[in-house]
Parts: C-alpha cells; sequence; structure tokens
C-alpha cells in the first residue's frame, strides 16, 4: 500500500515538532531555547495546514513564531544572558525522574484513548472549515463570550504590565 | 496535471531571474538617483553610464574573501543571513503581477501560487525576517551588531503593529485575504482603487511609513547607522554574507512596495479604462523616451553621447512599437501598469533617501506608538464603521 503524502508530511513535521520540543530543555544556552521554540511553532503551523486549518497556521507563524518568540529572543539578547551551568541531579531525581515521566505521558495516552476514541482518521482535505471567513463567524457568533473574555484578560494584562513598570520607575 | 508542473516550473524560474536582475539593477538605479539628487553623475565608468555596475558588483562580492571571525556563535553566525534572504524571496511567490492569460491554449495566472491566505503569508514572512537580522546581530559577538541587531528587532516588531492595522482597513473593503481577489475588487478604473473608491488615503500613508521602518530605510535605518554603529548588524560579515543580507532588504523593499500597489493603487488596473486610450499610454511614454533621447544624441553634449543616445532611443521606440502590437497587449499592459506604479513606489523609497536625514531613536520609538499606531487604529475604527453602515 502505498503511504499517502499528507501522513509523510505529518510524520515529518511531528517529529520536527518533538526532536525541537525536546531540544527547548536540552539547550543549555537561553537562544538556543528560544529558536527550538521556534521550530516546535513552525511545524505546528505546517500542522495546521496539513489539516486544512490555513487561517490557524498563518496565525500561528505570525503571532507566536513571528511576534512572541521575537520578543522573547529580544529579552534574551538585551539581558546578555549567558549559558546555564549545569548543576548534579538530586538523588530523588535521579530515582524518580523517569519513572514518573512514565506514569504520566502513559496517564495522558490512556484519557486520550477513553475520551477521543478513533472515529475515523483525518485525511488530506477532509476539513475545509479553516478559512478565515469561517473562524471569523465563528468567533463572533458560537464563541462571542470566550473572545470577549479573552480579550478583556488581555487588556487587564497590558494594563498591568504599565502598572509594574511605573513601579519600578519610582 | 504534467503541464501544471511543467508550466508552474517555467513562471518559478522566469520570476526569479527577473526578481534576481532587479536587485542588482534597482542598487544601480538607487545609486543614479541619489547621486543626480546631490548634483553629482553616480556610477559613470563600468559600461555606458554605469550600466554594466551591478554586474561588476556581483562578480566583486562573488570572489572577496569571504571571512569567518573566530569570535562568532558559528551555527547561528551561518544560519542568519540565509535566514534572511530565504524569508525575503519568499513573499514573492503569492504576488500576482497580471490577470489570468492564455500561453499557447493554456490558461494561467500571472502569479506563482493564489493562497487564499496571501495577505497573511506575507505577513508571516516578514516577521519571520526579523530573525535573520536578530540573529546576525547577536551571533556576531561584537557589541555593535548586537546594538544594531536589538534596535531593529525592537523597531520591526513596533513597527508591525501600524502596518497590520493599515493592512486591514483595505481588506474590510475587500472583503478577501486573496491577493487577486483584492485586485479584482479594484477593477476598472483609477476611481474604484481602495486609496480612492475606499477613502484609505489615512492607512495608505500609514503603510507606507510603516513599510520605511520594516525595510530599515532612511530615516528608519536605526540598525545600520554608521555613524553611531559601525555598519549595525552585518558590521562581521563579508562577502556573499554580506551581499545576502543586502538582497534581503532590497527584496523586502520590492515586496512592501508590491504590497502597497495592490491593497491600496489597484494592482495590474490601468488608472484610466482601455476606452478612453489607456492602452496608449505605454507606447507614448516609450516613444517620446526615444525621441528625446535621439535628440540629445544628435545634440551631443559630450563625446560619447553621440554613440549611446541614439542607441537608447531606438531601443525605447522599440519597446514602444512592441507595446502597440495587439497580440502581445492583453499581458504587457497590465504588467507595464504593475511594474510602473511598483517603481513609483520604489522610487519615493529612494528620494526619501536622498532627502530625509535620520531619526534618533527615542522618536522612532515615541512616533509609532504615539502616533502612527493610534492612527492606524481610529482609520480602521471608522473603516469599519463605514463598511458596516453601508452594506
Amino acid at each position: 500500500m502505498p503511504i499517502a503524502p499528507d501522513v509523510i508530511l505529518f510524520v515529518v513535521f511531528a517529529l520536527i515538532a518533538v526532536v525541537s520540543a525536546i531540544n527547548v530543555v536540552v539547550q543549555s544556552h537561553p537562544i538556543s531555547s528560544a529558536l527550538s521554540l521556534v521550530g516546535v511553532m513552525g511545524s505546528l503551523a505546517v500542522l495546521y495546514l496539513l489539516l486544512g486549518a490555513e487561517f490557524i497556521a498563518a496565525a500561528q507563524v505570525i503571532v507566536y513564531a513571528g511576534a512572541v518568540m521575537v520578543l522573547f529572543v529580544f529579552v534574551i539578547m538585551l539581558l546578555n544572558a549567558g549559558a546555564e551551568v549545569k548543576k548534579g541531579r538530586s538523588f530523588m531525581v535521579q530515582l524518580l525522574g523517569v519513572p514518573l515521566l512514565v506514569a504520566l505521558l502513559g496517564l495522558v495516552t490512556y484519557f486520550v484513548q477513553r475520551i477521543y476514541s478513533p472515529r475515523e482518521s483525518v485525511h488530506f482535505g477532509g476539513f475545509t472549515g479553516g478559512s478565515a471567513q469561517d473562524i471569523g463567524h465563528a468567533l463572533f457568533t458560537a464563541y462571542l463570550l470566550p473572545f470577549e473574555v479573552t480579550s478583556v484578560l488581555i487588556l487587564i494584562a497590558i494594563v498591568g504590565a504599565v502598572v509594574l513598570a511605573r513601579k519600578e520607575m519610582d | 496535471m504534467d503541464a501544471f508542473i511543467v508550466i508552474t516550473l517555467i513562471k518559478a524560474l522566469v520570476v526569479f531571474a527577473v526578481l534576481m536582475t532587479t536587485l542588482a539593477y534597482l542598487q544601480w538605479v538607487e545609486r543614479k538617483v541619489i547621486a543626480h539628487i546631490q548634483v553629482r553623475p553616480g556610477p559613470y565608468r563600468v559600461g555606458p553610464h554605469g550600466l554594466l555596475q551591478p554586474l561588476a558588483d556581483v562578480i566583486k562580492l562573488i570572489t572577496k574573501e569571504d571571512l569567518i571571525p573566530p569570535y562568532v556563535n558559528k551555527p547561528l553566525y551561518l544560519v542568519a543571513p540565509f535566514l534572511a534572504i530565504t524569508m525575503a524571496l519568499l513573499s514573492i511567490s503569492v504576488i500576482p503581477f497580471g490577470p489570468v492569460i492564455e500561453v499557447f491554449g493554456y490558461k494561467t495566472a500571472m502569479q506563482l501560487t493564489d493562497l487564499n491566505i496571501g495577505v497573511l503569508f506575507i505577513l508571516a514572512a516578514s516577521s519571520m525576517g526579523v530573525y535573520g537580522i536578530a540573529l546576525a546581530g547577536w551571533s556576531s559577538n561584537n557589541k555593535y551588531a548586537l546594538l544594531g541587531g536589538l534596535r531593529s528587532s525592537a523597531q520591526m516588531i513596533s513597527y508591525e503593529l501600524p502596518m497590520s492595522l493599515a493592512i486591514a482597513a483595505p481588506l474590510l473593503i475587500s472583503n478577501t485575504l486573496s491577493l487577486r481577489e483584492l485586485v479584482q475588487r479594484q477593477d476598472g478604473s483609477m476611481l474604484n482603487w481602495n486609496l480612492v473608491h475606499g477613502g484609505q488615503i489615512v492607512s495608505f500613508l500609514v503603510f507606507i511609513v510603516a513599510a520605511f521602518a520594516e525595510t530599515n530605510r532612511v530615516p528608519f535605518d536605526l540598525p545600520e547607522a554608521e555613524n553611531e554603529l559601525v555598519a549595525g548588524f552585518h558590521t562581521e560579515y563579508s562577502s556573499m554574507k554580506f551581499a545576502s543580507f543586502f538582497m534581503a532588504e532590497y527584496a523586502n523593499m520590492i515586496t512592501v512596495s508590491c504590497m502597497a500597489v495592490l491593497l491600496f493603487l489597484g494592482g495590474w488596473v490601468a488608472p484610466w479604462p482601455a476606452k478612453y486610450g489607456s492602452s496608449l499610454a505605454p507606447s507614448l511614454i516609450f516613444g517620446s523616451a526615444g525621441l528625446v533621447a535621439l535628440y540629445h544624441g544628435a545634440n551631443a553634449a559630450r563625446k560619447r553621447d553621440k554613440y549611446t543616445f541614439p542607441v537608447f532611443g531606438v531601443v525605447f521606440l522599440g519597446i514602444a512599437g512592441i507595446f502597440l502590437l495587439p497580440m502581445v497587449q492583453s499581458w504587457l499592459l497590465p504588467l507595464f501598469w504593475f511594474c510602473a506604479k511598483t517603481g513609483l513606489i520604489l522610487f519615493a523609497f529612494m528620494w526619501v533617501r536622498g532627502t530625509l536625514p535620520r531619526f534618533r531613536y527615542d522618536q522612532l520609538m515615541a512616533f509609532t506608538w504615539k502616533f502612527l499606531f493610534p492612527v492606524a487604529m481610529l482609520n480602521l475604527l471608522v473603516t469599519g464603521l463605514v463598511v458596516a453602515w453601508v452594506s
């Protein structure tokens, strides 16, 4: 059976996302970690695109990879943060780290399997409701309240940032 | 399917070749324009009127020693110019240059690909381009380069906001994110352009100002202010790596000019309908340029002009003749109008460079946050209200 191109693309970009995500934690220099996070965001955008959600994919690149992460990189550069020094791990971490991680992953897999039991496999072009019009329509009808609440939340965050910055200046 | 792949490959090759040549010659044009603003001849030695100067520059940049300083962060130092040029060239793939045309019985659009999120694609590519500059500054391990990289990332994040808001206003009017449909909604004449029909003069000006800052051009070229930062973020780069940053800057300039034309000036649509003779305008322009060149060739001020001007005159008259041929008019005329409008905005870029001094850094930041951003916001609000009221 020939493998469909969307499956190949999914596997490639899912692998890139996972490897970059691990790299975020493994790298000792903040800039390298931040750039790995950009890799995660970028491959997530490709996965969205594969699912047919082109607007979400573009927003993912513009907002996360393009704005949030640039700000991260900017702050790291501004503070001139150096490479972190690796400290020895404590006895508890050495003993329990790996088993706990495996247990957590197992639990997550179990519940995902329970809640989202496999219905039918997602395939290329199977979903067409990802255009800007559809998203806009959904945001302003079905999800109007969460949308407005989120915007108020962001406003509060901005006001909070201004208040904190002002306190620093006095 | 096969024909589609072949046609797409040919189109990609043509667009790439034309873009690369334009990048090289845009620099010649810029040097000439600035030179004439400052009352000096500009490049003059290599070829007639310095026309072979870009070729000489390319050879010089390729054959120069490629120096990698020992104190740089090597992987990021090597990735940065590559990132900058890739993101800059990527945007051209969604820009439509003309309508759907027929070549040997095969219908194809004068565009590499028509995404229904074309506008967002360009925004995404340009926002990723910041990494090239920021990383170049940081990985060079040099205080001037770092300051340049910091300045440019702060500047590009700040000016992206008014730019996006200025883009959103014409999108509200045209009700689409596809660049091709955007132009189709402005079809007819000048009166249907978003600039005139939608009254988007404010957002056009905001867009142009933000575009100057996004491309790090004078008066917003703080990232490479030579009198305080040596050469800014590309201080430690030489040879082709330096050239990549240079090409990226010019490619970004071309992209934002194309965007301005597509969003506000009706893309390839002629300023007035063909029944009032807009199809004769290119021939008229090139024809009169040819006649002027012939006249100056006959009354040569310098000895060499006796040979160069008649050649240019004949070439221009030939181009004027080509524009009159009915079989090429269907695709040549839209292309002419698109290039003419884009060229006008590119000329404005050079004009401003020859005219305005540089901003101070705090002025630059205060200008975008305290003036440009509120103005763009207000314009978007008013446009939204008007669109809602009309529909």
